[in-house]
């Protein structure tokens, strides 16, 4: 009985240290990302004012080391972003923590609500003390739509190269050793369907500051807000 | 000897190459004293003196055929509601003879002959000058005040005073009890025109009717009022033979007269004149037709497109229109900047298209816009098309890469491409206008699937595409640059 009554206290002690362990992890690993991050609070989001989406799982900086941004020709991007790194790469819809392997690397994506218009893929690798140079970032995120949404275009900014995809059709390259500018470079008309359109971005970098800006605008360049933004 | 003939083979080669390179007209474009332009169910025409005019389908191509009763000289016409109003004047012999003339103005519904619409009212005398006065009431200029609603005429010729009279623009007639009032002195061939509330009067200086040796030129002053004073960049007075020049001779023409305005749409305005002796054609008097700017308010001819190898610059950003292909870096030698420079200065090669064209992709190839490097996938040859006719003022162009037939191409989905081999179909045709601020539009003659005129735009920094054109965007506006 004792024995039964030592092996249950044991147990529940086990899963409070559990229970506080797994509370505790999500204190400790909220500042981590301030202030450029926050968690979600909610279960979707909308485009900010100007368009911008700012929520997106954001993967941990896959490693690709480049000493210069100089080599991010057309030709090196569509093999560096259309090489598979880990499962699942185009298609697989991840969830806020999972982790994926990357060759030895073990990356764990990120839910998060960027604070700035632009995405600060820079500030996020280095505020978990990852590598930031020489890397390759991941972003995907959903859109929402309650109806059509026709000719409208994918407009990003990043720095440095990137290519975007829609529903895993690829839309927009950005080559070169780019500035992040607030729409630099945008895809040609597409339509945004009724219900889920999946968003997946690869933007890359060498030295130096990196960081991304996306939002769909309409014909005459107003930004397009009519639609929710969700990573469940 | 066959050097000689070598020279004089080059010689006719250099004298041939700038009409094709400044190609404004073609056909039978020959015409003095012509009438603003006006377009009538599709077409263009202008009246001269003499009584006959010229008639364009597109605007490039011109041949006579125009009718106009009364012969006279230097006729004016502008539409008001459904009809057109046409002034000319009955002249009583020019510098040397009789001064007495008049202005008369008549109506038609249409201005094709072959029209049933077509049939000029009888004439109305609206002005006249006798033979003591300071006046020569001929080369007729009409305006309908878009402010006001009223109708102007001036006239009159370097004998004496240009003067303005109101018209009635219902009938056509003079208002009655309206008196002549001076304007101008010691100019000719007047036009008046409006534009953000200012009054421009145009007249002619200079001495007509001498060919190639004719100095006429275009100068303008301006006022807040339709009556005066009309002053020039310098504050002088028409009345005192002010006037800021518009148009000289250039492009091997001489003799430029008898201004007339033609707005397009928002931002985009054309220029029409003569040339009293066009070097390319025997001298002969020629219209001429060129983009009308606008710098600080005041008017100014455009110089017409020149064929070329060019960057596209974009308005927008300041990027280059280029091929979407691999960027080739260039190897150089490194120096350490604070280190003294021991070595000969050996200047850097360009890079050539034979340098990079085997890495570019066979098949259509996309458009971009970036930094311009003055690489060969940022150089664009622009030539006329022959025998693929034109608009006011232009012919179609082809814009393809130096040194190779890949040419600009717009596509369904009202986007854009380079096809590897230009053909000549409607959508590789370029309509290229520069604008009233002095940038460009460029337009392809068709756009396939789509029936709406569209330009080449700046959908983003990095993106050109096809959309409406709009002049109060640079997203619509491009510049031609050589260096």
């Amino acid at each position: 009985m004792r024995k039964h009554l030592l092996i249950m206290a044991a147990a529940i002690a086990a899963a409070a240290v559990f229970a506080l362990g797994l509370q505790a992890k999500k204190p400790s690993k909220a500042p981590l990302f301030e202030p450029y991050f926050s968690y979600p609070a909610t279960d979707t989001a909308r485009p900010d004012s100007a368009g911008f989406i700012r929520r997106w799982l954001l993967l941990d900086p896959i490693e690709k080391p480049n000493r210069s941004n100089t080599v991010f020709t057309d030709s090196y991007l569509r093999e560096a972003f259309r090489t598979e790194y880990f499962p699942g790469q185009f298609t697989a819809w991840p969830v806020s923590g999972q982790t994926v392997r990357a060759g030895k690397q073990k990356l764990a994506w990120h839910g998060l609500d960027s604070s700035l218009f632009n995405v600060k893929l820079f500030r996020f690798a280095t505020l978990q003390e990852l590598p930031h140079y020489g890397v390759l970032f991941w972003a995907v995120t959903a859109i929402d739509c309650e109806e059509d949404i026709p000719d409208v275009r994918m407009a990003v900014g990043s720095n440095s190269a990137s290519m975007w995809w829609l529903d895993g059709e690829e839309v927009l390259l950005l080559s070169g050793d780019r500035r992040m500018v607030q729409d630099d470079a945008v895809s040609r008309r597409l339509t945004l369907r009724k219900g889920r359109n999946i968003v997946r971005g690869a933007i890359i970098n060498g030295p130096g500051m990196s960081d991304f800006c996306l939002r769909f605008i309409d014909e005459q360049g107003r930004p397009v807000t009519n639609f929710t933004v969700s990573i469940l | 000897m066959k050097y000689t003939k070598i020279l004089r083979a080059a010689a006719l080669l250099a004298l041939a190459a700038p009409a094709a390179a400044l190609a404004r007209t073609e056909g039978e474009p020959y015409i003095h004293d012509p009438s603003t332009i006006a377009l009538c169910d599709g077409r263009y025409y202008t009246f001269g003196t003499g009584g006959g005019g010229l008639i364009s389908e597109d605007g490039y191509s011109w041949h006579g055929g125009a009718e106009r009763p009364g012969r006279g000289a230097a006729p004016d016409v502008l539409k008001i509601g459904d009809r057109y109003l046409v002034a000319y004047s009955a002249t009583g012999g020019g510098l040397g003879g009789s001064h007495r003339g008049a202005v008369l103005t008549m109506w038609t519904e249409s201005l094709d002959p072959a029209s049933p619409r077509f049939g000029f009212s009888e004439p109305v005398e609206v002005a006249y000058s006798e033979d003591g006065d300071d006046c020569d009431a001929i080369d007729p200029g009409l305006l309908l005040d878009p402010a006001t609603g009223r109708l102007w005429l001036c006239y009159g010729t370097y004998f004496g005073f240009i003067r303005l009279v109101e018209l009635d623009p219902a009938t056509g007639a003079r208002v009655e009890g309206n008196e002549p009032l001076d304007i101008a002195i010691d100019c000719e061939a007047t036009d008046l025109i409006y534009r953000d509330g200012w009054y421009y009067l145009l007249g002619t200086h200079g001495t007509c009717c001498d060919g190639p040796n004719s100095t006429y030129n275009i100068v303008v002053g301006r006022s807040r009022n339709v009556t005066g004073p009309y002053l020039d960049n310098m504050g002088r007075d028409m009345l005192a033979g002010g006037g800021k020049m518009v148009l000289a001779a250039g492009h091997r023409c001489t003799g430029a007269g008898h201004f007339g305005r033609y707005v397009e749409e928002d931002g985009v305005e054309k220029m029409s004149c003569h040339f009293e002796a066009d070097f390319d054609r025997g001298g002969r008097s020629v219209l001429e037709v060129l983009p009308l700017l606008w710098r600080n308010d005041w008017p100014v001819a455009g110089e017409p497109f020149r064929e070329g190898v060019y960057e596209i610059e974009s308005e927008r950003r300041g990027y280059a229109l280029e091929l979407a292909v691999d960027f080739v870096r260039m190897d150089a030698p490194r120096h350490r900047f604070w280190e003294p420079v021991t070595e000969p200065i050996v200047p850097l090669t360009d890079q050539t298209l034979a340098d990079v064209a085997a890495g570019w992709p066979a098949g259509n190839i996309d458009v971009r816009i970036g930094d311009y490097m003055f690489r060969p996938h940022q150089k664009w040859s622009i030539e006329a098309v022959p025998g693929s006719g034109g608009y006011l003022g232009a012919p179609y162009y082809k814009i393809v890469i130096e040194g190779t037939d890949r040419a600009l191409a717009a596509t369904e989905g009202r986007e854009l491409t380079t096809v590897e081999h230009f053909t000549g179909a409607p959508e590789q045709l370029w309509r290229i206008e520069q604008l009233t601020d002095g940038t460009y539009r460029i337009m392809p003659k068709e756009v396939p699937g789509c029936d709406e005129p569209l330009v080449l735009v700046s959908v983003a920094d990095s993106t050109p595409s096809l959309g409406r054109f709009d002049f109060g965007s640079d997203n619509s506006k491009w510049n031609f640059r050589q260096r």
